[in-house]
């Protein structure tokens, strides 16, 4: 068999990747202890050209490899963001790994393999090309999960989220296979065709449809698939847990609009009833567990879990509507999940680097007088704390304002109200840490308290976080265009 | 809207706090005091201009500015100003140095940080009064509220963390409904967060009602109207004194000028239908809010309740829509701010001496602060609407308006004027005339020259409105008719003409006291 070569030109992004996954891997063992720096910036080197590359795909529709992969704009939206987000983090990491003394080269090879399952996941035209992606990201993932391994925590979680995530991948399996025997292909665009043509009546379809959203609601971590969510995201090292948070998070929404819309597009008005149920339980018990939570990681996880609940708005309303709605529903989701990025990778990179006596401060105890000891960290904290609940001038009021419009504008301004309702409770425990930062004095003065460890590392991924939270939410202009150019192509 | 002035007069007064604030980030302590005094006073002379360069003959907005900001949706920085929200400018931009003033020596934990927060807020207030973009208007009403919430917690009293989480949560909930109800007039309006495009629109009687139900939630608890009142006096209880006198003075004005800014020319119908049961809830407000202070100990938590009481004549006079009702609310709205603020000031200043609000602790003022207590008695005498006082012009142009309206309302309003009285007269008899409490009499020193300077000009400003206030109506005049020619009131059926109306009004006003609070005399087209 041989490959075309526009086919590989077409996926050299990918290829750079995976090329560059591969280099780390053997590199690590040569280079000496001190010199494991050279691997982050090797992982940076590769995403910076896979930008450049990336970039130049933003037009057009190419379908290579015999229809498996698609090149397209929807798809480079979704890896550039990827290629942004884990720059962040491996930046993060350079920092962060350090401090938690896990001098472990492979760990930037995994998170460009993982990096290379996200890209495929969004490039995936067909059922089993997005299973082998999702397959990449979650076992690279596994192992990052589980990196400190003498943290019994972090063991738990990596056993954990294996257990429950090769669970929910043998769903997905199962309800790809179902597809396949209704359409006779894994291809999306062939079981498009065939539910166009065949009906939608068939039971095994409905029964397809379900197993679907089960699989990609463990990936999501929307409610009632999202148990692993808290313990994982806790257990994990901190530049893990921002990498889940965000990277799997955004990978997994654009595989998952993929197959929903373009796939299944033609029992929308199934799986959109589904996903309302899913997106109320999901506002409702995110928000209202993450007000109980005394660990920040774990509130975090929470939030992050009621943030995929605003997103699914739109996904309802796109399910709901046909053409222009549907567009604009689907592009506030994109824009949604953009914003999410940057202020939850804010907020972890703050919480891995606020560090005491070498360990992290994970409780929201520890945040005390943190505006007093560390004036800078706290604002970094509270821009980050006040664009998660949604408040202008910052980006997060943006991601929620073109959520709720695509809601107004489907018809479905109540589902809006309901968002609305638990935005203001959300606000209640962001604010909480606030209040903590600024209006509390840690107890017992003798105990020594949490600081930011700071390096430039640090620094820039700070800066780009709080560039990111405010400038889109000043400016979305560019960033929503992005959006509003990349939905239309599913359909 | 061929008013534009090439000068972007309102870009330079909203932003110029903010860049004050950043300033005070970077300079030392005393320097920052300073510099937030320098850059509130040069807010308030740039802002002074306006009052000659206003064009008081038209109800169109003027010194506008508009600039595309997000292209899809269409919204604008856009910016204006009417007679409406003229007077609440020059309020905001007035207030914010005494604010800085009162602060000087009494708030000494992170001064930058505060100064700063303080010049933010000023910046989203006035821009909340000037915009013109629905969408602009919600992200500089929101922007409020985060350093408002940093203000209450971090300087404020013992109980703040509860009062400032209260008073956040509260507001948000109004507010995010209130975006809800931005966004279905956005595609229920043409498509555009334009506030005057809006305005002209024309919506059916349902989504009416709806609208008006979540405006509603975000302006009265802004207000406070009854019964969403309960976060005001935890707030200014809790809250340092230039953070009670922003809340007093400035953000409750936000929630009244939001009914007048949005519902009763967007929303018509709706305002026309739920008349009676604003107006009872105001009615409500003002007795209860006059009953209440009756029984407090505290004395800021006694000026809370008579805020509540005084924005219930706010409220009174927006409902009855007329035009006597609605230039007294406006006016009261100033009037509200410079008395009650002062009050504040006036609490503040005691505060800093006794550390006591109770009104036990601070008895017999008149030996030895004299000047304190000319003031504050001047203040509240003025709070309780004596003729020749501010207040005065505000409340009886209300009750005139109410008495077209409805007699009985106006009964009942007048009764919280009676009950004003009573506990502001029986505040002062304890507070400046009572036997001087022992504990406090050594260390009681009247006010410096500094202390002085905030209470002066709000004095001057309570006999000069007092006495003269047809400037001021004259600049809102021609707003407020546009205003009513929307609304379509059953009970006015003469609302076309409303200055036969009005006629009544100034000859009774003028017999009544030595102002001419005359909406006659206004040189309309």
């Amino acid at each position: 068999m041989t490959i075309p070569v526009q086919d590989l030109l077409a996926i050299l992004p990918e290829l750079v990747v995976i090329g560059t996954a591969c280099l780390i891997l053997v590199l690590d063992p040569i280079l000496a202890a001190s010199k494991k720096d050279l691997l982050a910036w090797l992982t940076l080197a590769a995403l910076a050209v896979c930008l450049g590359l990336t970039s130049s795909q933003m037009t057009g529709r190419i379908f290579v490899f015999s229809d498996l992969v698609v090149i397209d704009a929807y798809a480079s939206f979704w890896k550039l963001l990827l290629y942004i987000v884990t720059g962040l983090t491996v930046l993060l990491s350079l920092a962060y790994l350090k401090a938690e003394r896990l001098n472990i080269g492979e760990y930037y090879g995994f998170i460009l393999l993982s990096l290379a399952g996200m890209m495929v996941m969004v490039s995936g035209a067909d059922l089993l090309t997005i299973y082998l992606g999702t397959e990449l990201m979650s076992l690279s993932l596994y192992v990052m999960a589980g990196l400190k391994r003498t943290d019994a925590r972090s063991l738990e979680a990596s056993a954990k989220y294996f257990v429950l995530g090769a669970f929910s991948s043998g769903i997905l399996l199962y309800g790809i296979s179902l597809l396949f025997g209704l359409a006779g292909s894994t291809r999306l665009s062939v079981i498009a065709d065939a539910i166009a043509t065949q009906g939608t009546g068939h039971p095994l379809l409905s029964l397809a449809l379900v197993l679907l959203a089960v699989g990609f609601g463990f990936k999501l971590a929307v409610v009632p698939f999202h148990m692993w969510t808290p313990d994982v995201y806790q257990g994990a090292p901190t530049s893990v847990t921002a990498f889940m948070a965000v990277a799997s998070k955004a990978a997994s929404f654009g595989a998952f609009l993929r197959v929903f819309v373009e796939g299944l597009g033609g029992v929308s008005a199934d799986w959109s009833i589904l996903f309302t149920v899913i997106c109320l339980a999901t506002l409702a018990l995110g928000n209202l567990v993450a007000i109980v939570q005394t660990n920040i990681k774990r509130m975090l996880a929470y939030s992050s879990i009621a943030h995929a609940g605003y997103a699914l708005i739109g996904v309802v309303v796109a399910g709901r509507q046909g053409g222009a709605t549907a567009s604009t529903g689907l592009a506030s989701v994109l824009l949604y999940i953009a914003v999410y990025s940057f202020m939850t990778l804010g907020a972890f990179a703050l919480v891995g680097m606020l560090r005491k006596e070498g360990q992290e401060s994970e409780t929201i105890e520890e945040y005390a007088g943190l505006a007093k000891r560390e004036p800078l960290a706290a604002f970094f904290m509270l821009v980050f704390l006040v664009s998660l609940a949604g408040i202008p001038p910052t980006a997060g009021f943006i991601g929620k304002f073109y959520i709720f419009m695509a809601a107004v504008n489907g018809g479905m301004a109540w589902l809006a109200v309901v968002a609305v309702i638990f935005a203001a409770i959300s606000a209640f425990y962001y604010l909480r840490i606030v209040m903590v930062m600024y209006m509390r004095e840690p107890d017992g003065s003798t105990q020594s308290q949490s600081r930011l460890e700071t390096s430039p590392a640090l620094s820039f991924v700070l800066a780009c976080a709080l560039a990111g939270v405010v400038l889109l939410g000043l400016f979305p202009d560019s960033l929503w265009s992005l959006a509003t150019h990349a939905a239309p192509l599913l359909k | 809207m061929n008013h534009t002035t090439t000068f972007p007069w309102l870009s330079l007064i909203v932003f110029l706090p903010l860049i004050g604030a950043i300033l005070c980030l970077l300079v030392k302590v005393e320097s920052a005091r300073w510099l937030a005094l320098g850059f509130t006073v040069a807010d308030f002379l740039c802002s002074l201009p306006l009052w000659w360069l206003f064009d008081s003959s038209t109800p169109e907005m003027q010194f506008v500015e508009r600039v595309a900001w997000i292209t899809s949706p269409p919204v604008h920085y856009s910016l204006g100003l009417d007679g409406i929200s003229f007077p609440l400018l020059l309020l905001t931009t007035l207030l914010m140095p005494f604010c800085i003033l009162v602060s000087w020596t009494s708030v000494t934990a992170r001064v930058q940080t505060f100064m700063a927060v303080l010049l933010i807020m000023e910046t989203a207030m006035l821009g909340v009064f000037v915009a013109l973009d629905f969408v602009l208007f919600y992200v500089f009403w929101e922007a409020m509220l985060i350093p408002m919430y940093l203000l209450i917690g971090v300087w404020g009293g013992p109980n703040r963390l509860y009062a400032a989480i209260k008073f956040f949560l509260y507001t948000l909930a109004g507010s995010l409904l209130l975006l809800v109800a931005i966004l279905a007039l956005y595609f229920h309006g043409g498509q555009t967060f334009d506030i005057l495009a809006l305005s002209r629109g024309t919506y059916g009687a349902s989504l009416q009602m709806w609208l008006f139900l979540a405006f509603f939630a975000a302006f009265a608890v802004k207000v406070p109207m009854f019964p969403f009142h309960t976060w005001l006096p935890d707030a200014h209880v809790e809250a340092p004194t230039a953070g009670s006198v922003i809340l007093a003075s400035v953000l409750l004005k936000m929630g009244a000028y939001g009914f007048l800014r949005f519902t009763l020319p967007m929303l018509p119908d709706a305002t026309v239908t739920f008349t009676k049961p604003m107006i009872a809830l105001s009615v409500l407000a003002i007795i209860y809010g006059a009953y209440m202070a009756l029984a407090q100990t505290d004395i800021k938590k006694l000026i809370a309740y008579s805020s509540v009481s005084h924005m219930g004549f706010v409220t009174l006079g927006i409902f009855v829509l007329n035009v006597q009702g609605i230039e007294g609310a406006v006016m009261q709205m100033v009037n509200h701010g410079i008395t009650t603020g002062g009050l504040f000031l006036c609490v503040g200043i005691l505060y800093e001496r006794t550390h006591s609000r109770n009104i036990q602790d601070n008895t017999g003022l008149a030996a030895p602060m004299p000047r304190y207590a000319l003031f504050l008695m001047i203040f509240a005498l003025s709070s309780l609407g004596l003729p020749g006082t501010n207040s005065f012009v505000g409340e009886f142009l209300v009750l005139a308006g109410t008495f077209l309206w409805s007699k009985i309302a106006t009964a009942l309003a007048a009764l919280g004027v009676i009950l004003a009285a009573a506990y502001i007269l029986w505040l002062m008899q304890r507070v400046v005339f009572g036997s001087p409490s022992p504990a406090h009499r050594a260390h009681l020193l009247d006010l410096n020259a500094r202390e002085t300077a905030t209470l002066l000009p709000l004095v001057v400003l309570v006999f000069v409105i007092g006495i003269f206030p047809n400037p001021l109506l004259i600049r809102m005049h021609a707003s407020v008719t546009h205003l009513l020619e929307g609304p379509k009131t059953p009970v006015l059926a003469g609302e076309t003409r409303p200055l036969a109306r009005a006629e009544p009004v100034p000859t009774a006003a003028v017999a009544a006291s030595l102002s001419h609070p005359s909406t006659q005399q206004a040189p309309t087209r």
